[in-house]
């Protein structure tokens, strides 16, 4: 199992949902995916696609305006 | 899987043409298979050196309203359409170039970046691709 981080803080709609479907699909199933941005819509919606997707979110982090969120692949 | 966006892009706006892109991206992140038709003014686009030509839908001003909103756009860290056709075509999405528009503005194959155009097609193409589809636009 491995970590993949991605870092999306600054971008704005739609690169850090973008980036962070990219990055599960390098994934090979078990992975673990973080992103990490500052988009507040994208806090929402990366959730959301990976619901669609089936996919587990671990966890959600926000801390001063920086989201942290966690998936498995 | 039916679980598809088709969208018609028919304007060569750069705005509308972030619209089509962003939309497309946002469909294929969201775990959906996504397909764009160019067809008219919006074919023009997919000239080399084509993609960031066009000029705003509304407020143009010979391309000083272009210039501001792009200064704008900028600032506020929008990615380039370049790097959103990139990206659509790193995510699995399509491209299908209208064979009439290409025959009516007299553009040759050789003019587009062929490196993106997955099919040239006409009006069947796109009907074939948008029946089983969840959301079609036209733009």
């Amino acid at each position: 199992m491995t970590t993949i981080e991605v870092d999306t803080r600054g971008e704005t709609c739609p690169v850090p949902l973008v980036e962070c479907r990219k990055a599960l699909r390098k994934a090979a199933p078990g992975d673990e995916v973080i992103v990490t941005g500052t988009h507040p819509a994208s806090k929402k919606e990366i959730p959301m696609a990976c619901e669609s997707m089936g996919l587990e979110i671990i966890g959600i982090d926000e801390e001063s305006g920086e989201w942290k969120i966690r998936i498995k692949r | 899987m039916s679980n598809k966006t088709v969208i018609i892009v028919h304007s060569g706006d750069m705005d509308k043409l972030y619209s089509a892109l962003i939309i497309a991206n946002g469909s294929l992140s969201m775990g959906m298979e996504a397909s764009l038709y160019f067809t008219f003014w919006g074919l023009e686009r997919l000239k080399k050196g084509g993609l960031e030509k066009g000029p705003l839908s509304k407020m143009n001003f010979l391309g000083l309203g272009k210039w501001m909103v792009k200064g704008r756009m900028k600032k506020a860290n929008v990615a380039p359409l370049e790097k959103m056709m990139t990206d659509f075509k790193e995510l699995g999405g399509k491209i299908i170039a209208c064979e009439m528009t290409m025959e009516i503005m007299g553009i040759k194959q050789e003019q587009l970046r062929t490196e993106w155009i997955d099919e040239y097609g006409a009006v069947g193409t796109y009907v074939h691709e948008a029946k089983d589809a969840e959301i079609t636009l036209f733009i």
